[in-house]
């Protein structure tokens, strides 16, 4: 683990890879840490922010003393469904990145449970990680410069699905009309750390 | 409710803002918030107001509000013409508008954005806990357009006894900003830069965008997105530095050089398109 510096008010943790980020995560949020407000975990590191006036010093302590690396004993969450009409632009590009035909992607993407290993670049955007290597694909060369509401995506070893049209770089493979962000609703995004999914063909 | 504004007019950009909805990073919501936090804070104790209570925040100038009923205002921030009805009033000065009057905010002569307080702060609903204006997220409040109505909130402190706060006004000309080291310095052939950057015109509430020496990188390869902050200084591909200010994105996957204090933030918010900056050591 290191410690880098962020600032006033925060210290970025960085960790080995995201099984270790998310273990750090997940065991700040049970522990705590004194003077730590709220954590922006990511791909491998974890962002912690703190209270005016905290010791940065002693934030940087307890982190290093925190345990993380023992697996939880908690059962994981059941998994919430998410119907996807797997229709994206990018399908049969994914299907040639991958070497699986179109309802191969499809069997992929279904197949396997994936889950959210925290969330960025828009409100609700959740990053999520699977069980297998198959759809591993890079980003898009280029990005589009609007994605519509609901794409669901595949970049690196993330899928994703967009809140809200936006500029996106990912591989689109289909679209879902899952609430994905409410702004009124508790809590507001359906897709947050720790979250399941099975995703599943659109019936309709 | 104590009162309502109507907006006559707006320039460039009005929005409500507040200091912002900590606590939402992790579901990808940034803080958002005044972009110079501590003039809204003095805006607000000068018409005694909660520091939080939401405000508008004005760029540039172009504002007229009408006031039904008689409210006390304070405006902080960059200098700039004030006028109640035909009378030129005081910047980070208590003002008590009769009602029927108009309230006037012309364009800044230093400095970028101005804050409006009124006693009893603006009290439209709060998104996510929060009044303010996510211009990155589109979240919160709409900008604020001719013919809104805002309602006034009811005052719950005392009204202070100071009248009139001293403050520098924002600097017109080059302006040096405290650095703290960032966590990814040792990314960079100079950690702390030393040389001058000039703020662009395509500079907004997301971030001020730099231009000038590229600043060269020791480490190649990209970086997985990681947690930003306000005051961040990232270094694109092009080595042309941002400044993040209020709407920053939640996280990024350029490197951050140094971090800004957190006065220097408010200095960076008040920032003209062609200023000069230089960066020190805090």
């Amino acid at each position: 683990m290191r410690v880098l510096p962020s600032g006033e008010h925060a210290l970025l943790i960085e960790l080995a890879d995201l099984t270790e980020a998310r273990a750090f995560a997940d065991a700040v949020t049970r522990s705590g840490i004194a003077g730590v407000r709220e954590i922006v975990p990511a791909a491998r590191t974890v962002l912690l922010l703190t209270e005016p006036g905290t010791d940065l010093r002693t934030v940087a302590s307890a982190a290093r003393a925190i345990e993380y690396r023992e697996t939880s004993a908690a059962r994981p969450p059941e998994p919430i469904s998410i119907e996807v009409r797997y229709d994206g632009a990018d399908l049969a590009d994914v299907a040639a990145l991958t070497g699986l035909d179109e309802a191969g992607v499809m069997a992929a993407h279904t197949g396997q449970i994936w889950t959210v290993a925290f969330c960025g670049f828009a409100p609700g955007f959740g990053y999520l990680i699977g069980e297998s290597t198959a759809l591993h694909v890079p980003r898009r060369e280029s990005p589009r410069t609007s994605v519509p509401v609901g794409s669901v995506g595949l970049a690196g070893e993330f899928t994703g699905a967009y809140p809200r049209a936006s500029p996106g770089g990912w591989q689109l493979i289909g679209r879902t009309e899952a609430p994905l962000w409410d702004v009124d609703r508790a809590p507001p995004a359906l897709l947050r750390p720790g979250v399941r999914v099975r995703f599943v063909e659109d019936p309709t | 409710m104590s009162g309502t504004l109507r907006v006559v007019a707006t320039g460039p950009l009005c929005c409500l803002q507040d200091l912002g909805r900590p606590g939402y990073a992790a579901l990808g919501v940034g803080r958002s918030g005044a972009a110079d936090r501590g003039a809204l804070r003095l805006a607000n104790r000068l018409v005694g107001n909660d520091e939080a209570s939401a405000a508008i925040e004005v760029l540039l100038g172009g504002l007229v509000l009408h006031v039904h009923e008689r409210v006390l205002v304070a405006v902080t921030g960059a200098a700039g013409p004030v006028m109640v009805d035909d009378h030129p009033v005081g910047m980070n000065a208590v003002t008590s508008v009769p009602a029927g009057a108009t309230v006037q905010l012309a364009t800044a002569t230093a400095g970028v954005r101005r804050y409006l307080a009124v006693r009893g702060g603006i009290a439209v609903e709060p998104v996510l806990g929060s009044r303010s204006s996510d211009t990155l997220a589109g979240l919160g409040p709409a900008p604020l357009r001719p013919g809104a109505l805002l309602p006034v909130g009811r005052a719950r402190n005392p009204v202070p006894d100071t009248e009139l706060a001293a403050v520098r006004a924002p600097g017109v000309g080059a302006v040096t900003l405290p650095l703290l080291p960032g966590p990814r310095a040792d990314w960079f052939a100079e950690p702390m830069p030393s040389a001058t950057y000039t703020v662009s015109a395509d500079s907004d509430r997301i971030a001020l965008r730099l231009s000038g020496p590229a600043l060269a990188r020791t480490v190649r390869g990209e970086l997985p997105s990681e947690g930003l902050v306000p005051g961040a200084v990232q270094v694109p591909a092009d080595g042309q530095p941002l400044v993040f200010l209020a709407d920053h994105p939640v996280t990024g996957g350029y490197p951050v050089i140094g971090v800004l204090t957190d006065r220097a933030i408010d200095i960076a918010a008040q920032l003209r398109p062609g200023q000069q900056i230089r960066f020190r050591h805090e």
